[in-house]
């Protein structure tokens, strides 16, 4: 770990000021992934500006219908709202479905956006990695890429995203709303996230010095057709091999809107508008999810050790668009596949 | 047989270092303080193989508060023979010396060491140090380095090697009516210990030295660092008091405490070294083994002949060892059988013996093999097994000293309900999962080591027995305080115990599974020694209720000496020790099985392991429902601290099956996933019911006190009966672990 200085930002301004200020400072909320990554020397901030202490730790209603959460809301208490228990299933399961007790306790909802890939190269600086050190090649494309995209991905950089809530937060079409020296935007999701290409040291669209706010999630209702349905190298605490989200809005046996988005298979949570095309006006049977999960790995491509990935995802969202369409969702207490 | 309420060995007692390890008092290697104490880091390598071409140190040097950074071109001299780097359990071959030259054998080699005041300062100092190599061709995959297998030409101290053939076995094997055939392999596993290896060297001044390391061998790390630095036996003491966990990484010193050592004699002053997570994946683990198992039945599965080869990895430097073909012979009766074991160099550091080496490694094949023999003759599973069974060591042609593997089956299969089983694979589905039913054998190699201790009795009838080996978190306090109070009728209050220490009476290491039978022994026999001279004294006092009673009719209970028959007639323990003016008693007692005994015969402990698992094929998800486990090891001394070994290596035993898996890029010759949220230890979650049986077995022969040793049992076979039973469930026959979810779509 370096040397850095370390400022405590009372207000959303201050904060914004002293990153903009310094190229190398950087914001820690929980600390959870970035204090790891101090430690393996893969980030070297030379500023942190803590931003624990701002006042973004509520939920708020949102004056369209939806919930406004704030930056600072930790996992945990995000995932055990009770409106959001009730309106947004999907994201506390997806949440849940996440890291530890411990970690969820720690880790903030706008951390959790920029948490960084988990590829093996990317902690170890022994070794060359385009996305930590521009330029000196990507050694996953030809060593150990179990656990990397089948997807989106560039001769450039295979990595995954590693989140399990923003696989939810995008299928809920949230939005990120960030604070920078220009002022204030609003990102959608899915815009937030970007593939690798030829500069995989970029993993989103926030700027420098740009702080998130809150995410704003609007008014739809799937609570009653959804499921988060992760598949992993254990049964709890480890990363998504594949996971799926689904949202489904059904009436009278027919699917009226379809949400489906992708973990552990791309640099960014996934999502395919021709592939949920093709569900909505179609009554929820296997024949249907079948055409859709085709439809959403038609450009998919493995590696040396994640060929399976393929596969294992067009069963998990066949199975996941089952869950959701028989509202039994996936618990992530019982670790029985339902 | 009811127990008898006042004794302690065969109860159930809680560990007496519990309460001191929950609350913080325990102190491990990197725990110690010292007033002046400095900081090491280790600058890890890049590259698998090469030179250092050069390293820039000025960077690091220039941070506030840096001492030094130690490199090979600024270390001091050590010795220069492999002799004195041979530790007691080192293979054969020449040892790893830490910055030696500029060579470069490993990837994560350490290259520098940075000392600082404090351990950020090092830390940061540590990532400045800039390194430049020149690469040499490199090679890490067993599977490409597998042609050029050899026989080792010298056999490690310690460990079989295969056994000579018997009768014709690839002749009985193409003669026979049913062939089975196929090549298992298993990942390389790292130990992953929860304390990380670290060494605090306390400098005592005048060149002395307490060292606190993490070790399993006091008296190893004390005797490799007096040969190593050329000090004197007596500047040196080595402390482990407390280690947290080692399943084998701490038998043979590792290089922080070369490190550690090397800087404070260097700087005059206190020094500690802890390997970060990711430094552990560069020490020692179990290898990666290609493995041929063989097996020729006639149609009701009796073996006509059993062929088990395994070429293993070993490090360019030494020729690390296994017995990983050898455990059919003492399993199963058969006349023709045929065994070999090579090794492949790779650029790796050496493997170590980790958890039932070889065993695990070995009967993980040999047992799914008999599943199959199990499965292509229509037999049932422990059938198979009981059609077998060997009443004799069929390698050594030697009788057992006891093995009641047949009540393990029988006693497992009852509680498991194992009779219910439909024998088809994929017959029995729960909602959408199909559940299969395994199961599998165990064994280790039962052993006692010679090992010596010492019992001092108090004037206030208080106990301290001591011996230098070490408690990795078995119990080894607990159960040789049972023994001692057993000895002399004491409260385990009233018992102290002085382990892990290289000044205490010589003790092998804590490895092996032998050190409740070894140390347990010694300390058994020191306290018989003090007792039979308190029972003189009490005797020989004047008016003494036990004048003319033989010492076969005394009962020591109670902290009283009484006739066994007559217990009106008692003394107190400390009534005699004041009558008598004595202080203290103090016996040295060195304890060792009779040398006719381990030449007439072979001592295994023994289990059966019955597995169900749930899969939900779809996804290749599985889940371990259920695991029944009976072993056949001995006199338990201590129920709770022996079900808790067995349940650990039960744990393992499934990780081993479905989870644990380092993987390496052969490109880089690096291992990759050296951190614990990318290397898999099965979670809570993944673990269910374990439930532990205990067989009775009496054995007279194994050591003075009947014991056996736990430590590896549970691990062995696990995996087996895990993949079995996913056999069972599925129909496919998984061959290679990890069992990943990918295997299974
Ligand atoms: C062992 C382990 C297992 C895990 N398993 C999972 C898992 O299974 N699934 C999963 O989804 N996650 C998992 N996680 C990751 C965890 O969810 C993230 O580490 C966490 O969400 C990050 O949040 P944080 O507040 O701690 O972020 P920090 O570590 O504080 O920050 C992360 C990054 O976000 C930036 N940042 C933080 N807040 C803001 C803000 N408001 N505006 C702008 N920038 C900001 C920081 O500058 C930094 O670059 C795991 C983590 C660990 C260590
Ligand atoms: S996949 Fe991306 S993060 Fe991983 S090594 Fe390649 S460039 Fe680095």
């Amino acid at each position: 770990m370096n040397n850095f200085s370390y400022t405590r930002a009372a207000t959303v301004q201050e904060a914004v000021a002293a990153l903009a200020a310094e190229p190398s400072a950087k914001f820690v909320a929980g600390g959870t992934n970035l204090i790891d990554l101090l430690k393996y020397n893969v980030e070297r901030p030379t500023r942190l500006v803590d931003i624990t202490r701002l006042p973004l730790r509520d939920i708020e209603e949102a004056p369209g219908g939806g919930l406004r959460i704030g930056a600072l809301v930790p996992n945990s208490d995000l995932a055990y709202d009770e409106r959001v228990e009730q309106r947004y299933p999907l994201l506390t399961s997806a949440i849940l479905a996440g890291a530890s007790p411990q970690l969820r306790n720690a880790a903030s909802t706008g951390g959790n956006l920029l948490q960084r890939t988990r590829c093996y190269y990317f902690y170890d600086p022994g070794t060359p990695c385009n996305k930590r050190e521009p330029g000196t090649g990507c050694p996953a494309i030809t060593g150990q890429n179990r656990i990397h995209a089948i997807l989106g991905t560039s001769e450039h950089c295979i990595a995954t995203h590693p989140s399990d809530m923003c696989v939810a937060l995008a299928a809920l079409d949230a939005r990120v709303q960030v604070t920078g020296p220009d002022g204030a935007r609003s990102i959608p999701f899915a815009e937030f996230h970007r593939l690798p290409g030829d500069r995989p040291e970029i993993d989103t669209t926030l700027r420098h010095g740009e702080v998130i706010t809150a995410i704003d999630l609007p008014a739809e209702d799937f609570s009653a057709n959804h499921t988060y349905l992760k598949l992993r190298d254990r049964l709890s605490y480890a990363f998504a091999l594949v996971s799926v989200a689904v949202a489904l809005r059904i009436e009278d046996g027919v699917i009226r809107d379809a949400r489906l988005a992708l973990g552990g298979v791309a640099h960014k949570p996934w999502r395919d508008p021709d592939a949920e095309s093709l569900l909505r006006g179609r009554a929820p049977i296997p024949e249907a999810f079948q055409a859709a999960a085709e439809r959403v790995l038609r450009g998919a491509k493995g590696f040396e050790h994640n060929g399976f990935k393929i596969e294992l995802a067009r069963r998990a969202i066949v199975r996941a668009l089952g869950q959701a369409a028989r509202s039994t969702p996936q618990t992530q207490s019982d670790k029985r596949i339902k | 047989m009811l127990r008898d309420p006042d004794l302690h060995v065969g109860a159930p007692r809680s560990r007496i270092d519990g309460v001191a390890k929950v609350t913080g008092e325990a102190r491990y290697a990197a725990e110690h303080r010292a007033p002046d104490l400095a900081h090491g880091i280790v600058v890890s390598g890049a590259i698998a193989r090469g030179r250092i071409t050069s390293i820039d140190s000025s960077a690091a040097l220039a941070v506030p508060g840096v001492i030094q950074v130690f490199t090979h071109e600024n270390r001091r001299s050590t010795a220069w023979l492999d002799y004195n780097y041979q530790d007691e359990v080192a293979p054969p071959g020449s040892p790893f010396r830490p910055l030696y030259d500029a060579e470069i054998h490993f990837s994560g080699q350490p290259v520098a060491l940075v000392v600082a005041e404090d351990y950020d300062a090092a830390a940061y100092a540590a990532s400045l140090v800039r390194i430049t190599y020149e690469a040499a061709e490199h090679a890490t995959s067993l599977e490409a380095q597998a042609y050029k297998s050899y026989v080792p030409p010298k056999k490690r101290s310690g460990i079989k090697p295969p056994s000579p053939p018997r009768g014709d076995a690839p002749g009985a094997f193409t003669a026979s009516p049913v062939m089975i055939e196929a090549d298992y392999t298993h990942a390389v596993e790292h130990h992953n210990p929860m304390e990380p290896h670290a060494s605090t060297v306390i400098w005592e001044g005048d060149g002395k030295l307490t060292v606190h390391d993490k070790t399993q061998g006091p008296q190893n790390s004390h005797s490799y660092v007096v040969a190593v630095f050329g000090l004197k036996a007596d500047d040196v003491q080595v402390k482990n008091a407390y280690v947290g966990g080692a399943f084998g990484l701490g038998l043979r010193p590792h290089y922080q405490l070369f490190l550690a050592v090397m800087a404070a004699l260097e700087l005059k002053r206190s020094v500690r070294v802890v390997l970060t997570r990711d430094q552990m994946f560069t020490l020692s683990y179990r290898p990666h083994s290609l493995q041929t198992v063989k097996l020729g039945a006639d149609r009701n599965g009796k073996l006509n002949a059993v062929i088990h080869a395994a070429v293993s990895g070993t490090s360019r430097f030494e020729d690390y060892q296994e017995d990983i073909v050898n455990w059919s012979g003492f399993l199963y009766q058969c006349d023709n059988a045929a065994f070999s074991y090579e090794l492949a160099k790779l650029d790796t550091y050496t493997p170590s013996d980790m958890r039932a080496p070889g065993a695990a490694t070995g009967m993980f094949a040999v047992e799914i093999a008999m599943d199959e023999l199990a499965a292509e003759t229509g037999t049932d599973p422990v059938e198979l097994r009981l059609r077998n069974y060997a009443d004799k060591d069929e390698n050594q042609d030697k009788p057992f000293t006891s093995k009641e593997l047949r009540a393990c089956y029988a006693q497992a299969a009852e509680r498991f309900g194992w009779s219910r089983r439909n024998p088809e694979p994929r017959a029995t589905t729960e909602g959408r999962e199909l559940v299969g039913w395994g199961m599998a054998s165990g064994i280790w190699e039962a052993f006692m080591q010679k090992a010596s201790a010492r019992a001092r009795l108090a004037a206030d009838g208080t106990l301290e027995v001591a011996t230098a080996t070490s408690d990795i978190g078995t119990g080894t306090y607990t159960i040789l305080a049972q023994i001692g109070a057993d000895a002399l009728g004491l409260r385990m209050e009233q018992v102290s115990v002085k382990i892990g220490d290289s000044s205490l009476p010589t003790s092998p290491i804590e490895g092996g599974s032998w050190t409740a039978a070894s140390n347990g022994s010694a300390v058994m026999v020191a306290c018989t020694a003090v007792r039979e001279e308190l029972f003189r004294k009490a005797r020989g006092l004047d008016g003494s209720p036990l004048a003319n009673v033989p010492p076969e009719r005394v009962v020591f209970r109670g902290g009283r000496i009484a006739v066994a028959d007559d217990p009106s007639r008692s003394v107190a323990i400390s009534e005699v020790m004041r009558a008598a003016g004595l202080e203290v008693i103090e016996r040295e007692e060195t304890a060792q099985q009779d040398p006719a005994t381990t030449k007439r015969y072979a001592s295994y402990t023994h289990s059966a392991i019955f597995a169900e698992v749930k899969v939900d094929e779809d996804l290749g998800v599985v889940r371990v429902t259920r695991v029944v486990v009976a072993v056949a090891a001995g006199k338990i001394i201590n129920p709770k601290t022996a079900r808790s070994q067995i349940l650990g290596g039960v744990v393992m035993g499934i990780g081993m099956a479905l989870h644990e898996e380092t993987m390496a890029d052969h490109n880089l010759g690096r291992f990759m996933n050296h951190n614990l949220a990318e290397y898999h230890v099965p979670a809570n979650a993944d673990i269910h019911d374990i439930e532990v049986i205990f067989v009775e077995e009496h054995d007279d022969k194994i050591s003075p006190i009947g014991v056996k040793g736990l430590g590896e049992i549970g691990i062995v076979g696990t995996a087996a009966a895990v993949a079995n039973a996913i056999f069972h469930a599925t129909g496919k026959r998984v061959r290679s672990l990890p069992i990943t979810l990918d295997k299974l779509l």
